[in-house]
């Protein structure tokens, strides 16, 4: 019965969402204020009615209820209670309705808080809100129904996928699809200004704190994903540069552009054109990512099942959406009055440089993840993109990229002083200098690339801290009234602040491990000891443990530097009966910035020795935490009172832009 | 500065770094591009030991063999026509067994054994690598629901190995 409620308060939130896509447009045309307020109230309604039909799936998985497909396929009543929750989105439908869900999410914030935006506009972003809910509603009712009944029911289900059963997946792809599915609201914003034909700064500031939200999501959810595939998979990587990886890192560096030019039109009310793009393109990535990952294209552990009417009908709101979005792009650019000019070397120009490297290195990323496909069914022929291309292609774009970052905040809007900029950043030139110096005597002036590497980390780091530390004038006014000063400004120079502080965190976790890491691969047996980075390992015991449904070998290690006892690891391989498969559960023993990881291969033959594959990873939490910096750079800069949609009056707001300024000149 | 001169200012720019990336990926897609290739294709036609190559078939049964001490493993391809030996050092994925589909990603060596840096095998237990589903299928030794046609040992069955496509 749940079921069925399930399914109808779906089909009725597809009735819902088809009134949305039509009404409120209308109303906007007519300038008819009650066709116009249908928007909200359908935006609401329907995401509760999608919310219903979500709760319901969940207690058909939660109560293990084999009568419905879905759950039958891929749950399992020994199932811990919280893979049962969990396993409602890891799985081809059910993770749609979820995208469907977060998408209806969206659109009832819109409605809720967008109470300021004109009423026109509103009522058009809620319209083409619907069209996209109303194409996904139709994939799920149409090829992907998670309520299918199963008769008769079997006794048992066959399991969640055990690599999916981990705490991660309850937390991966929500907030991935919060990430992903948010830059909709953007992708709506630019379609409904382009259908109104109007644009202006208050669009910009209107976009930018859904898209920051949208950012934020993204940006702590592919961390995620990439830590979870670290220590799920037991390969010791971080990123593989898997079709799927990019296919959600595509849309987060169009959206971190996006997110930059954004900032140029709401202050200088340039670049107008460019933006509305790049909003209709970020949310093409997310549905060019949702055909890669959902049409079975790619074979990997997010396909879950590979049904070619599926990938058309993908492939059809695809083209639907991003043609439409051009084609009306094409016809109404044009008269999109250009805004205020700047010379290259200023504040805007140096955000023109952002968008121009992260579009052209996310066009590469979107190459390499493209070309086998095109060239499978145009030549026939398989090939296989991998690291070594990314390397060579993605890596020598960012490099000018980041060296650029510090230079952004200290060049004035309009017209920029670089030399002024550069002697403002000798200090970070300084730290610089001092890493790749540094770096080059510990490594014996053999690592030329790393010691450049880290170099260029470090003038991230300082760089970024720079501004903040020139806006709070602590040479001038002392630590004490610095001090204030710097409480003082605006959150958002401490948002992007933290960002490129993220970013050089990550840097140099990154360049950290891929120079200094160490690995070992050994057979052992009970009783042996191994060397890592000054670490003694001494393998204790292996033995079997059952779990609820699966059975482990854990092997116990105990680490041992200069003969102190540091810790112990554990690490162990599960076999899953129901789908006969096997796990590696990797052993990590993170020891301030660094790891020990651990994972174990096959038994020998005579079952007497075991191969351990050991790595020592300097630094390499540095890559998730600097995520971490900037997803709170990301909360920093939605504080900012500026973007509070009609909170700050104009006066006021004018008053802080001239302290500030003030403050910035002192 | 006049809307023309930014205009082209910004273009050249944009031609260079677009120029700069286009140089880049061709490149990359020439040096560093693996291709695909079936036990057969590498037995009639062997490529230069400068090439990536992604080997793909079925591991033979009773060929894979551990050196003791060590985490060095060779084992056979196989497309059920022709064989191919490979090397590898290191921890082969959970899911490697004799007479599953496995691709192997490296170069061969001049002495014909190819020399694989990376060993894939994923993901659940009726798992077939696409190419090789349809790389078998090509050849008419694949159908799909069944499995393979010709069981390349006797051990392999079709239910072993089949449902993947």
């Amino acid at each position: 019965m749940i079921v069925e409620i399930g399914h109808f308060a779906l089909v009725l939130s597809l009735a819902v969402a088809m009134v949305q896509s039509v009404l409120p447009i209308i109303g906007a045309r007519k300038g008819d204020e009650r066709l116009m307020e249908t928007g909200a109230i359908a935006a609401t309604g329907g995401f509760v009615l999608i919310g219903i039909s979500f709760a319901a799936l969940m207690s058909s998985y939660v109560t293990s209820d084999f009568s419905v497909l879905n759950v039958a396929e891929n749950s399992n009543s020994l199932q811990p209670l919280l893979y049962k929750f969990t396993s409602t989105w890891g799985n081809h439908e059910g993770s749609m309705l979820l995208w469907v869900l977060i998408l209806a999410f969206f659109g009832s914030l819109v409605a809720l808080f967008g109470r300021d935006l004109p009423a026109t506009l509103k009522a058009n972003v809620l319209s083409v809100q619907a069209w996209i809910l109303t194409a996904f509603l139709l994939f799920i009712l149409l090829t992907s129904n998670p309520f299918e009944r199963l008769d008769p029911a079997p006794m048992e289900g066959q399991d969640l996928n055990p690599i999916l059963q981990d705490i991660g997946l309850a937390i991966h792809p929500p907030m991935l699809y919060l990430g992903y599915v948010g830059f909709s609201i953007a992708f709506s914003f630019a379609i409904a200004a382009l259908i109104d034909g109007r644009i202006d700064a208050a669009w910009a500031r209107w976009v930018r704190p859904w898209t920051l939200i949208a950012w934020i999501f993204l940006t702590l959810g592919i961390a995620m994903g990439s830590y979870w595939a670290y220590y799920e998979l037991g390969w010791g990587g971080w990123w593989f540069w898997d079709p799927v990886e990019n296919a959600s890192f595509m849309p987060w560096l169009a959206g971190t552009a996006l997110l930059h030019s954004a900032l140029v039109m709401e202050k200088r009310s340039a670049l107008k054109i460019w933006t509305i793009l790049l909003a209709i393109l970020t949310f093409s990535l997310s549905l060019l990512g949702t055909f890669l990952v959902r049409s079975g294209v790619l074979t990997s552990v997010h396909a879950f099942a590979t049904d070619p009417t599926r990938g058309v009908f993908i492939l059809c709101i695809l083209c639907l959406f991003i043609g439409g979005a051009l084609f009306l792009f094409a016809l109404r650019a044009p008269s999109l009055a250009g805004g205020g000019l700047f010379a290259p070397i200023s504040r805007e120009g140096a955000l023109v440089f952002n968008n121009l490297f992260l579009t052209t290195a996310a066009a590469t990323v979107l190459v390499g993840t493209l070309y086998p496909l095109v060239l499978e069914v145009v030549a026939g022929q398989k090939i296989s993109v991998g690291a070594p291309f990314f390397d060579l292609t993605f890596g020598p774009l960012m490099v000018p990229l980041l060296f650029a970052v510090p230079f952004g905040p200290l060049l004035g809007w309009k017209r920029g002083d670089l030399l002024g900029a550069a002697q403002r950043l000798y200090f970070a030139a300084g730290c610089a200098l001092a890493a790749l110096v540094g770096v080059l005597a510990f490594t014996g002036g053999t690592r030329v690339l790393t010691a450049f590497g880290f170099a260029l980390a470090f003038w991230l780091l300082a760089g970024s801290l720079t501004d903040l530390f020139l806006r709070a004038a602590f040479l001038k006014v002392g630590w004490r009234t610095g001090l204030s000063r710097l409480l003082g400004l605006p959150s958002s120079a401490f948002g992007a602040t933290l960002a490129h502080f993220g970013l050089g965190v990550t840097l140099l976790g990154i360049v950290s491990v891929s120079s200094f890491q160490q690995e070992l691969i050994t057979s052992m047996a009970p009783g042996k000891t191994a060397e890592i980075a000054g670490y003694t390992l001494s393998f204790d015991r292996i033995d079997q443990r059952p779990g609820p449904n699966f059975d482990a070998q854990a092997a116990t290690f105990t680490v041992r530097q200069g003969g102190v006892e540091m810790t112990k690891i554990e690490t162990s391989k599960r076999f899953f009966p129901v789908r006969q498969m096997t796990t590696t559960e990797s052993g990590i023993w993170t020891h301030w910035f660094s790891q020990l990881y651990l994972s174990l291969g096959d038994p020998s033959p005579d079952l007497q020795t075991i191969v351990v594959r050991i790595w020592w990873k300097p630094f390499v939490t540095l890559i998730w935490i600097g995520t971490v910096f900037m997803g709170l750079g990301g909360v920093f800069s939605l504080a900012d009172r500026r973007l509070r949609v009609g909170a700050p009056t104009r006066s006021r707001r004018k008053a802080a832009g001239r302290d500030a300024a003030l403050g910035a000149g002192a | 500065m006049t809307r023309k001169a930014k205009r082209l200012y910004s273009i050249g720019a944009m031609l260079v770094v677009v120029g700069g990336a286009l140089g880049l990926v061709l490149t990359a897609l020439s040096s560093s591009v693996a291709y695909f290739q079936s036990p057969t294709d590498l037995v009639n036609n062997a490529p230069g030991p400068a090439q990536r190559i992604r080997l793909g078939g079925l591991v033979e049964d009773g060929s894979v063999k551990r050196d003791d001490g060590s985490s060095h493993i060779t084992f056979r391809v196989t497309d059920t026509v022709d064989s191919v030996p490979v090397s590898y050092t290191g921890i082969l994925p959970d899911l490697f067994r004799e007479g599953q589909g496995v691709i192997a990603e490296g170069t061969l060596g001049p002495d014909r054994v190819f020399a694989a840096d990376t060993v894939l095998a994923k993901h659940d237990e009726n798992y077939m690598p696409k190419e090789v589903v349809d790389d078998l299928k090509a050849r008419g030794l694949w159908e799909d629901g069944k499995g393979l046609v010709k069981k390349p040992q006797e051990t392999v069955s079709a239910t072993q190995v089949g449902a993947g496509s």
